[in-house]
């Protein structure tokens, strides 16, 4: 066992892990954060999707030991308090109750996850970045055409967000 | 005050309610809509009245609708309690939802299976909706005493028409609670519905976007330790010994000992690794050594198994249907078809792989959080296992990651009760990706021998389909005679609308010691294919248009006519694709309801097809949320494609030959054609279901849709669309 310093969700907590825990089950039974899903246990189908230092990352393919106590770790416990810039968080999460994505719901914390990563990396992704980026994430109930209209109407909101706070922030 | 107090504790005791479970709702005092918060059952603090068991107003205002049908992904958190909600008069956002766990009172049905779920609660759950309505009005209109027609109720209140003044419903409880409940309440006017019928946004959805969403596996409790079982790898091996000294070795590995999982009449014992985390408990399972004693079952494989069915069509069979005469018109005709369907075992593959979190305690109590199907049948059939009552069990029913019929077994449930009762603590125990893909049950393969004679003016005068399969009753139960037929295998062939004069469908047993069991849509999603393809088969082979030909044998009224008909609509059937495009149409009527597919494909070469476009036309009477409805008919597609060209449950050696989703595929987004879903609701007495119906005719009408473009007939499921055969 050795004690590991973490930011998560920006608040920093110590645990105490065998080096090869991955952060999956750490965030899950150590740190208590369940919203990260248990899906596949190899990287396969993106439930697990978490953001080191703001990159989207398979968390069941990440031992604990590999993480930088410098590294900022986000959750969909962090989206959902908005800890992301530009207010993408909640757009992302209303564009996905607008369109009603979810139906077991279990898989969308990884398919957020990934989506919010996306658009921070492209602001206006077509139908095919979206399906290269997205293709990591499996939904077994079939909810693929109504993430790629979420995330579409998500783009589209950040824009207008963005029109409208820029004036503000420029006068200044 | 005491009686109150008393009256809470039941409600606690009977909602299932510790202080360790939570109820997930979404906040109704909150200004914003869309905020969560997690209530623990300490927050019920006000007095609940309990007016059918279905719902609970506190006379704080708070009010609790029950759904029985367990939340899947399909939509019951919504769909069931908006059938009470609508008669009771509260908006969506007006109450929170509890998942029942199999208590009596709220009866035998608690499942969400076989496409039951809002056709058996339609009239039921709005009476109880209905019930609390009328009793809350009585009790306005004795409050002001005026007359009860003068008193309507809208959005949780009561008002008084003439006056204009009201009362909420949580001012009105503790007069409402002591009237007696009306027996046949007034239901509304389908035209006054506010809730049915409408695109109303899920209430679980909130939950599922932010992390809150509380499935089996999330589930915590005080001194929980976590469990993995490694199971003997061959079907129908067993356990020989085992040596756990490197496991326990392992930091955080407690104990390593013998557990029984029981499916039906299908028992094997593995070896469970309980440790202080799931992560130091699958290390301990890598670390045991275990010998099994394989008994023989090591020389199956898939292979054999496909030569014996090909064998057994020899036989003739027991007969499902006999219509007019098969044999002599058969015999008759010169122009004849015969076809041989083949299609897989496959996997249920829900994202959350089964888990059960069981807590057996010294005073003889059971505690169960777990995603399940099925509350009713867990009660019933742990009750019976262990000589408890069913006082004795709590089970907190959660959120449930996928089912797809996988959660309508409780043998995982039976697993993790059996270790905690060794054990004597609280366990969580969770199956890896790699044990739910190896270990089944699967949803049976199917065999089709198809025959049909074609009449010189070009009408199919003799069909026959005979299946060669196993039986799932066969592992349901132990006394199932193999010699007589099992409907279950043979579902919906003999019941099509097509008008055949003679027609002779037979089944023909065939034994298996895998695990197999109900999946999505069952035997009609394999016998679909069969059926549907070789219908299109006899219409090629009469040189008639495929949908012409069904529509053909379809003189007299049905719903089945409709359905092609608007299929044919909507799919713009008559007017021709452009070259190096094709469409094929199917349907299927079976018990769940009646759904139909037409699947446009693009041809990239002699060998491979791109799916464009499916056009989904789902018959249901009556609808309570097309949204949802869309849903299910979007995810029916991309599972029937999923097992048409992807999935395949296939065994070597005994073994699962698949273990997780890189040799197990299942559809990505990229591989996703457009759906376009119409729903026909136009009245009528009759429910049909949703969650099934949507998925037989996906396959047969993909299959049909690659012989349009490209002259290749598939007749064996998976089929690779890449390199086509």
């Amino acid at each position: 066992m050795k004690t590991y310093t973490l930011s998560v969700n920006n608040k920093t907590i110590k645990v105490e892990a065998e080096p090869e825990t991955p952060m999956l089950w750490v965030l899950r039974d150590y740190v208590g954060l369940k919203g990260t899903k248990f899906g596949c246990g190899m990287g396969l189908c993106g439930a697990c999707t978490i953001h080191v230092d703001g990159q989207a990352i398979r968390s069941c393919q990440t031992p604990i030991s590999t993480v930088k106590a410098s590294s900022k770790i986000i959750t969909i416990e962090g989206v959902s308090e908005g800890l992301h810039a530009a207010k993408i968080d909640h757009v992302v999460q209303k564009a996905w109750i607008e369109e009603q994505v979810p139906q077991c719901g279990y898989c969308q914390s990884g398919q957020i996850m990934s989506a919010v990563a996306l658009l921070k990396a492209n602001p206006n992704p077509s139908d095919e970045d979206i399906d290269t980026y997205m293709a990591g994430n499996i939904c077994r109930c079939g909810t693929y055409e109504r993430i790629r209209k979420a995330i579409h109407s998500a783009a589209k909101e950040l824009k207008t967000e963005k029109g409208t706070t820029k004036r503000p922030s420029n006068t200044r | 005050m005491s009686s109150k107090q008393i009256q809470r504790r039941d409600f606690l005791r009977y909602a299932g309610l510790s202080g360790a479970a939570i109820i997930l709702g979404v906040s109704n005092s909150s200004a914003k809509a869309q905020e969560l918060e997690v209530m623990t059952s300490l927050d019920v603090a006000s007095t609940p009245y309990n007016f059918t068991p279905y719902i609970i107003i506190e006379d704080t205002g708070k009010i609790t609708i029950f759904n029985s049908k367990p939340e899947i992904g399909q939509g019951t958190y919504q769909s069931i309690t908006a059938l009470i909600a609508e008669e009771l008069e509260v908006s969506p956002e007006q109450y929170i939802v509890q998942q029942t766990g199999g208590e009596s009172k709220f009866g035998p049905a608690q499942f969400s299976g076989g496409s039951f779920s809002v056709r058996s609660s339609y009239f039921d759950m709005r009476k109880a909706g209905a019930a609390a309505r009328e009793m809350l009005i009585t009790a306005a209109s004795q409050q002001w005493n005026v007359p009860i027609t003068e008193c309507y109720a809208e959005k949780a209140q009561v008002f008084h028409k003439p006056t204009g003044k009201s009362l909420k419903y949580g001012a009105l409880v503790e007069t409402a609670s002591k009237l007696e409940v009306p027996k046949n309440p007034t239901l509304k006017d389908a035209k006054d519905f506010k809730i049915l019928g409408k695109s109303i946004k899920r209430q679980d959805v909130p939950l599922k976007v932010t992390g809150k969403a509380v499935f089996g596996i999330d589930v915590e409790v005080p001194n929980m330790v976590y469990a993995s079982v490694e199971r003997c790898p061959v079907f129908g091996g067993s356990l020989k010994s085992f040596d756990k000294t490197a496991t326990l070795n392992i930091a955080g590995v407690e104990q390593v000992i013998e557990v029984e999982r029981i499916f039906g009449v299908y028992k094997s014992t593995g070896v469970a690794v309980v440790a202080k985390n799931y992560w130091a408990a699958l290390q301990g399972r890598k670390a045991l050594k275990i010998s099994w004693d394989y008994k023989g079952k090591e020389t199956f494989s898939s292979k054999d198994y496909t030569d014996s069915l090909h064998q057994l069509a020899q036989k003739e069979g027991v007969e499902d249907a006999n219509v007019g005469k098969f044999d002599e018109t058969y015999q008759n005709t010169s122009q004849k078809l015969e076809a041989f369907y083949e299609t897989p075992f496959v996997s249920h593959s829900p994202m959350e792989a089964m888990n059960c979190t069981a807590h057996w305690k010294e005073n003889n109590t059971l505690e169960i959080w777990v995603s399940t199907q099925v509350p009713s049948d867990i009660i019933r059939d742990l009750t019976g296992r262990y000589g408890l009552k069913e006082e004795q069990i709590t089970l907190h029913s959660q959120l449930s990651g996928g089912g797809f019929g996988r959660r309508l077994a409780i043998d995982f449930i039976i697993e993790a009760v059996n270790l905690s009762k060794s054990i004597q603590k609280p366990v969580k125990l969770i199956w890896t990706r790699e044990d739910d893909t190896q270990f089944g049950p699967y949803r049976p393969p199917t065999f089709s021998a198809m025959k049909g004679a074609i009449s010189e003016d070009g009408k199919l005068v003799a069909f026959q389909h005979k299946v060669i399969s196993p039986t799932i009753m066969s592992f349901l139960d132990p006394n199932h005679d193999k010699t007589k037929l099992d409907q279950n295998m043979t579902e919906g062939i003999s019941h099509q609308q097509y008008e055949i004069p003679n027609m002779k469908n037979t089944f023909v047993y065939s034994d298996i010691h895998v695990p197999i069991f109900w999946w999505r849509s069952v035997t009609s999603s394999t016998l679909a294919f069969s059926h549907e393809c070789f219908i299109d088969e006899l219409a090629h082979a009469a040189g008639k248009d495929p949908l012409e030909f069904r529509l053909a044998m379809l003189t007299k009224e049905s719903d089945t006519k409709r359905l092609l008909l608007k299929l044919k609509e909507v799919s713009k059937w008559e007017k021709p694709l452009p070259k190096g495009k094709g469409r094929g149409i199917a349907q299927w009527e079976f018990f769940a309801g009646l759904g139909g597919h037409v699947v446009e494909v693009t041809k990239l070469s002699n060998k491979a097809v791109k799916i464009d476009k499916v056009y989904v036309v789902i018959d249901l009477g009556t609808v309570v949320n097309p949204d949802t409805v869309k849903a299910q008919m979007e995810g029916a597609v991309i599972m029937g494609i999923t097992a048409a060209i992807k999935n395949g449950i296939s065994f070597a050696e005994g073994k699962t030959e698949q273990s997780n989703f890189h040799d197990n595929p299942v559809l990505r987004i990229n591989e996703v054609p457009q759906i376009e879903v119409h729903i026909l609701a136009e009245g009528g007495k009759t429910i049909k279901g949703v969650g099934e119906p949507g998925l037989p005719p996906v396959a047969p009408a993909l299959a049909n849709a690659i012989f349009a473009a490209t002259g290749i007939r598939v007749r064996k499921m998976p089929f690779d669309i890449d390199n086509l055969s």
